[in-house]
């Protein structure tokens, strides 16, 4: 294969080369198990206390509400079950969005079994949480509220300010799933009322493994992994120093580099977005039009099917993703898609495209050559299509 | 995850499109579930003259479909009638297990489009 242009950094993104030459010392040189009292594990607590710090600078939070794990979904259950047993007595309901990560979905399901009561917020067209519905769910019995920073698939950015105000004058506590927003969108737990938030290294171009979990001081919620002290006695297991020192490493050049990013992406989006449509009829954009992640674009191709897609992409050196039953590994396409009021015929043919760090003109041009190629392919192929060509739809 | 037999008959498929005069035609799966495939049969004397297909779907959907044609073109309907999904899989090479309801699929359109033509001709 010749030419390879990645467009599915919301599946994950490279590590950097800045943040890999920190994390390479740790794995030999600064060895040591930071809970060890000589100089080697001294050495590695430092590494720790200052990714920490890192970590607190870029969501204006504190150090010491910051508590690594194994990455989002660790952390999504960590938030959930944590909160949902630490405040049983309170009461057991929780809310959340229809358009969750299944971090957070699977594990409401969970809950539920457990006998918590979970609402699943309904979305708009374009994947928005309405505050009304949010504001009508809310009984005496709320503990938690968790709604996404930016949705994966579509890219909709949730009103967090105001989810934060709603959670606050309730006295609920606020979680939201942050992995694809930080490094993306500015975040300040203090001004915006977050009490919990996950996030994840590896994307925003730190490492894969690790992630962390802000919680703000006070908030009552209870160990999710049981063991060691680490952590301050709230995550056992030791730590993965190399990890983290990565995920410090990382946070740090994606929030001093953000307004810049954004720029860049935002302006290959448009042409990307704008080509696409201007080049192939029956097409949708799905998500919210403004309020999206800046590298996020998901379309869908009416009559045709997300897997044959990405594999003809794939052909073409593109790699990209489809929330199409056939790669979700279920016999449904992708719940968010659904939510959105998409009939399934349509959300079968969805495609993600999100864009980068090292995404060029030029490869938004490789897209736009090839892609209407590939899709009139698949739709002269398809028995959907020849009913409607010619005519409108 | 594909065999090279999925991927060459998903990049090169044999026998895509209609027949306008067919004699048969078959049509499976629907759109809500992500697969549909409709074949098209041209039948002599009651051999398999020329065989079309159409679909909507995965690769795995787009490669069964090519098979199924390749392997009842020329042959007798009684012939064509013993397409078993297991024969399109053997000769794909196999099949993800998630994929195998592709290949039965391509049996049950082969089936419907070999009904439909005997029941035009009243056999």
């Amino acid at each position: 294969m010749n030419k390879r242009i990645y467009l599915d950094h919301s599946a994950t993104t490279y590590t950097k080369p800045e943040v890999l030459e920190e994390m390479l010392p740790v794995f030999n040189e600064y060895f040591g198990n930071p809970s060890s009292i000589y100089s080697y594990g001294r050495e590695a607590k430092r590494l720790v206390d200052k990714a920490r710090d890192r970590v607190a600078k870029a969501l204006n939070a504190l150090p010491e509400e910051i508590f690594f794990t194994a990455g989002g979904s660790e952390a999504d259950n960590w938030a959930l079950r944590g909160v949902a047993y630490a405040n049983k007595e309170r009461g057991n309901h929780i809310i959340t969005s229809k358009i969750e990560h299944h971090a957070i979905l699977h594990t409401c399901q969970q809950l539920e079994k457990e006998g918590f009561k979970v609402t699943y917020l309904p979305v708009d067209k374009y994947g928005m949480v309405s505050l009304e519905d949010l504001k009508n769910s809310i009984t005496d019995e709320t503990i938690l509220i968790s709604i996404m920073y930016a949705n994966n698939e579509i890219g909709t950015i949730q009103p967090i300010d105001e989810i934060g105000k709603i959670a606050k004058e309730s006295k609920i506590y606020f979680h939201t799933d942050a992995v694809q927003a930080v490094g993306n969108i500015k975040i300040d737990v203090k001004e915006q009322n977050i009490d919990l938030l996950s996030l994840s290294a590896h994307k925003f171009y730190g490492p894969k493994g690790v992630g962390a979990l802000y919680i703000k001081k006070g908030t009552r919620i209870t160990n999710l992994i049981t063991g060691g002290g680490q952590e301050r006695g709230r995550r056992a297991g030791t730590e993965n120093v190399p990890g983290i020192v990565g995920l410090g490493k990382a946070i740090e050049l994606a929030t001093e580099n953000i307004d810049s990013y954004n720029e860049k992406l935002l302006k290959l989006r448009t042409k990307l977005i704008n080509g696409i449509m201007e080049r192939i009829p029956y097409t949708l954009v799905n998500g919210h039009p403004e309020k999206r992640l800046p590298g996020n674009a998901n379309f869908c191709f009416k009559y045709i099917e997300g897997e044959s897609l990405l594999l003809n992409l794939d052909m073409k050196g593109i790699a990209a993703s489809s929330g199409s039953a056939c790669t979700s590994g279920s016999l449904d396409p992708s719940h968010v898609l659904l939510a959105i009021g998409l009939p399934h015929e349509i959300a079968h043919g969805s495609l993600r495209l999100t864009l980068g760090e090292e995404n060029t003109e030029e490869d938004i041009d490789y897209v736009l050559e090839v892609l209407p190629e590939i899709v009139q392919r698949l739709r002269d192929m398809s028995p959907l299509y020849e009913k409607v060509k010619g005519g409108n739809q | 995850m594909y065999s090279e037999k999925v991927m060459e008959h998903f990049t090169t498929p044999r026998n895509v499109g209609e027949i306008k005069d067919a004699d048969g035609i078959g049509e499976v799966g629907n759109a809500k579930c992500g697969d549909i495939m409709k074949i098209y049969l041209k039948i002599e004397n009651d051999i398999i003259k020329d065989v079309k297909f159409k679909t909507f779907g995965c690769g795995a959907a787009i490669a069964t479909s090519s098979i199924a044609t390749e392997l009842i073109k020329g042959k007798t309907v009684e012939e064509a009638l013993k397409l078993t999904n297991k024969a399109v899989v053997e000769a794909l090479d196999g099949l993800p297990p998630q994929k195998i309801h592709c290949s039965v699929l391509a049996e049950e359109a082969v089936k419907a489009a070999i009904e439909d033509y005997k029941k035009k001709h009243n056999k």
